[in-house]
């Protein structure tokens, strides 16, 4: 199912939808029960914040929320615009992607860039040249900016052992500082996203779900995504056990030799520190086969980031990250 | 150490998803426990367990025999690491062929009331963890209670540490009846009570040949078919849908335009299914209001149900154009109790100041957020005889039992009849911090 071009139009592969929803049988299937918790979560937030906006960066995780995020308003449009905090970094493809998403979907793109802040000196280029920490700075005054009181995110709980703590509804202060000693306790299905004036809340409608789940229900809903989350030839080369894709801001050094491979991305992230994978999955089918037989997380297979120390997410996260 | 993987491409695709949390404190086994099962089910991939084992060898753990220490697994903040402490839940997913899993891992000696009700409050099933060698302790007693007040529909007893008492019989039937008096004493019903080594990984994933007098089905067996707690209530609940928001998108459809016309006059009340289930053409009663109406339509993204079962988010359409918004709850014809301003609730008490009779605090049931007054404190829980005791204030991780006066009506029932209608939170109305978890106990001025 790759021919399903519109996220909004969802009820056009209701054939397939339906199937696994088969109420007689009282049993609704994981999918589902992820489905319907997402939607619970999204609608909430709608309700009880002001300006919500999501952070959207046309990677496979952000895609699901806002997928889900279409089917929660149906028939009506998405009701908040979507940000992305663009490293300078970005594979062609992907940005690509994300602007026809939103010109299809008749929604409002804010884009807060990293290169600005650098151009005039608020921000240094860091001497690994990776621009992932370097984001949090542009979200925070996109956010204040743009007055936004929730910010809905695609972070995940088993990407990560900090986030597997974090709370769905995950209060931030002024400086967007995650305080993990401090969390509000979450219960039922009753979320709490009031705040004081600078406070904002952080959104994760997909928290409980896993990788294999975003892909499971990526191929029963038809979504697209970009295309280098699918086997294709690169140019590539070899660093820190991962394959780096060649370009502008991605040079082999050394030894490092150049070569030309069959690879697909299991995240996208900014391309100086996002790493490639051999497959040859071409296809959903394909990839959801892939990752039930991986004995690697996607994040310790492509995230160089990550690698720095067993603490790297939490830290980032106590800094205002996502 | 039992190494054979018995799902190894498992992803539950096509199963269930079942939620449950772990309580019990470190000593008892609870990690190493979390971590059989992680690893045992092939939840932990290579480079977590890579991860792991070198920082299990830094910490000098196990050491040349190779000991992982399975704390690290879930212990994953800088502070708990450097404490060997677990500060907060942490939740944990795994799968096997038959059903999919999120483990709530609640850590029992710091603030254990608060994330035992986190964690209990969202689960299918406890599993209470004791050493076999130290039998039912004070904490057990503890936890018990609180999964009785918060009605978790199963109760799984894991008898830890069967190894060590060298897998006999009379003393795990010692220790299973001294949990039994317990819970019977509760009146909790059904309990499971399973003989484990978490460490050796007897009758965790498979059943052991060590205990060859047990003849009940291992931990993760037990797990793959106790029913969910959806499919529990939705039996005896009557259909509840507390209104979210209206969907009526008026100009600003989002389907193609030669279709937007058909929705011009859409509209429809989405939300989510708390209880039972609901049929187009089902009579239904909305409150406020209390007027009565029929489902017309029940949308899901486009898709046309026949049906909605708890807990999927859809769209109502209704027959009659009535006054409904955020807040409003839709409920089976005739099922939906008058709405009260008064009521008895218990409180679990989970912020650091305490309460003081007299508090105006903001509460939330389902959709509905209103102001309130917690009037008295007529007791507070002696958690080991579940009695109440006199009190005029709670402290953080008290149990009391509190009257609440609200500043609109609202259709709220008790949680034993309803776990969604009769549960809500308390909320601080300046910094809007959650103060409490509440249960109502009586709907209305007690007669």
């Amino acid at each position: 199912m790759n021919a399903q071009p519109d996220l909004t139009e969802a009820h056009h592969s209701g054939a397939l939808a339906s199937a696994s929803i088969n109420p007689s049988a009282h049993r609704l299937s994981q999918l589902d029960v992820l489905e319907s918790e997402a939607i619970h979560i999204i609608r909430e937030v709608v309700a009880e914040l002001e300006r919500p906006v999501l952070l959207f960066s046309g990677g496979k995780d952000s895609v699901v929320v806002l997928h889900l995020a279409a089917k929660a308003f149906w028939p009506g449009k998405v009701p908040f615009p979507l940000l992305h905090v663009d490293t300078g970094h970005n594979f062609p493809e992907v940005i690509a992607f994300r602007d026809e998403t939103v010109e299809r979907l008749g929604l409002r793109l804010e884009v807060a860039r990293v290169q600005d802040y650098i151009d005039d000196g608020r921000l240094h280029e860091r001497a690994d040249g990776t621009r992932n920490p370097l984001q949090t700075l542009p979200l925070l005054d996109a956010i204040a900016a743009g007055r936004h009181d929730a910010v809905f995110g695609g972070a995940r709980r088993d990407e990560d052992k900090a986030r597997a703590k974090e709370r769905i509804l995950s209060l931030r202060d002024e400086f967007g500082q995650w305080d993990p000693r401090n969390q509000r306790p979450e219960l039922w299905n009753l979320y709490n996203g009031r705040h004081t004036v600078g406070q904002h809340v952080r959104a994760f409608p997909i928290s409980n779900w896993t990788e294999l789940n975003v892909w499971r229900y990526i191929e029963r809903e038809g979504i697209v995504l970009p295309p280098l989350y699918y086997a294709h030839e690169r140019e590539v080369y070899r660093r820190d056990g991962m394959w780096r894709s060649v370009g502008p801001v991605s040079a082999p050094r050394g030894t490092e030799t150049v070569e030309k491979r069959t690879v697909r991305y299991r995240t996208v992230g900014d391309m100086s520190c996002t790493g490639a994978v051999d497959s040859d999955a071409a296809s959903v089918a394909a990839v959801v086969r892939e990752i039930t037989v991986s004995t690697i997380t996607e994040r310790g297979a492509t995230r160089a980031d990550d690698r720095i120390s067993e603490a790297a997410m939490e830290d980032r996260k106590k800094d205002g990250y996502f | 150490m039992e190494q054979t993987p018995i799902h190894p491409l498992a992803d539950g695709a096509q199963g269930t998803l079942f939620r449950f949390a772990t309580a019990g404190s470190v000593d008892d086994g609870k990690s190493t426990l979390v971590g059989r099962l992680l690893h045992d089910s092939k939840a932990i991939l290579a480079d977590q367990l890579d991860t792991v084992t070198r920082t299990s060898i830094e910490r000098g753990f196990g050491g040349a025999s190779g000991g992982i220490d399975f704390a690290l697994l879930t212990d994953g903040l800088r502070a708990e690491r450097e404490q060997g402490i677990t500060i907060d839940v942490a939740y944990r997913y795994f799968a096997t062929d038959r059903r999919s899993f999120i483990l709530a891992d609640c850590p029992g000696h710091v603030q254990y009331t608060r994330n035992m009700v986190t964690g209990a409050t969202t689960a299918d099933a406890v599993i209470m963890l004791i050493d076999g060698r130290k039998g039912v302790l004070e904490q057990t007693r503890r936890h018990l209670s609180v999964v009785k007040l918060l009605r978790v529909p199963h109760i799984v007893i894991a008898v830890n540490k069967i190894d060590l008492l060298d897998y006999d019989e009379a003393a795990f039937s010692s220790v299973a009846a001294a949990v039994r008096a317990v819970t019977d004493e509760l009146a909790l019903g059904a309990v499971h009570v399973i003989p484990v080594s978490a460490l050796a990984g007897d009758n965790v994933v498979g059943r052991s040949a060590n205990t060859p007098w047990y003849t009940g089905p291992s931990l993760l067996e037990l797990l793959e078919t106790l029913p969910g707690a959806d499919e529990v209530d939705r039996a005896v609940e009557d259909f509840r849908l507390p209104v979210q928001l209206v969907v009526r998108p008026q100009g600003a459809v989002a389907v193609a335009t030669d279709a937007a016309h058909a929705f011009r006059d859409y509209r429809a009340y989405a939300g989510q299914v708390a209880s039972g289930s609901v049929r187009v053409g089902d009579a239904v009663t909305v409150t406020p209001g209390g007027a009565s109406t029929v489902v017309t339509g029940i949308d899901f993204a486009g898709q046309d149900l026949d049906q909605a079962i708890a807990p999927q988010s859809v769209s109502l359409r209704l027959r009659d154009e009535l006054d409904i918004a955020r807040g409003a709850v839709i409920g089976a014809a005739g099922t939906l109790p008058a709405p009260v301003r008064d009521l008895t609730a218990d409180l679990f008490w989970l912020d650091p100041q305490p309460l003081n009779p007299g508090a105006r605090v903001l509460v939330k049931f389902g959709t509905s957020t209103v102001q309130a007054l917690l009037s008295t404190v007529t007791g507070r829980l002696n958690l080991d005889t579940l009695s109440l005791e006199t009190a005029s204030s709670l402290d953080v991780n008290d149990i009391g039992q509190v009257t609440v006066h609200l500043a609109a009506a609202l259709p709220v029932e008790t949680y034993a009849e309803n776990r969604r209608s009769g549960a809500f939170l308390v909320i601080h109305p300046q910094d809007g911090a959650t103060l409490a978890a509440g249960i109502v106990t009586v709907a209305g001025v007690p007669a």
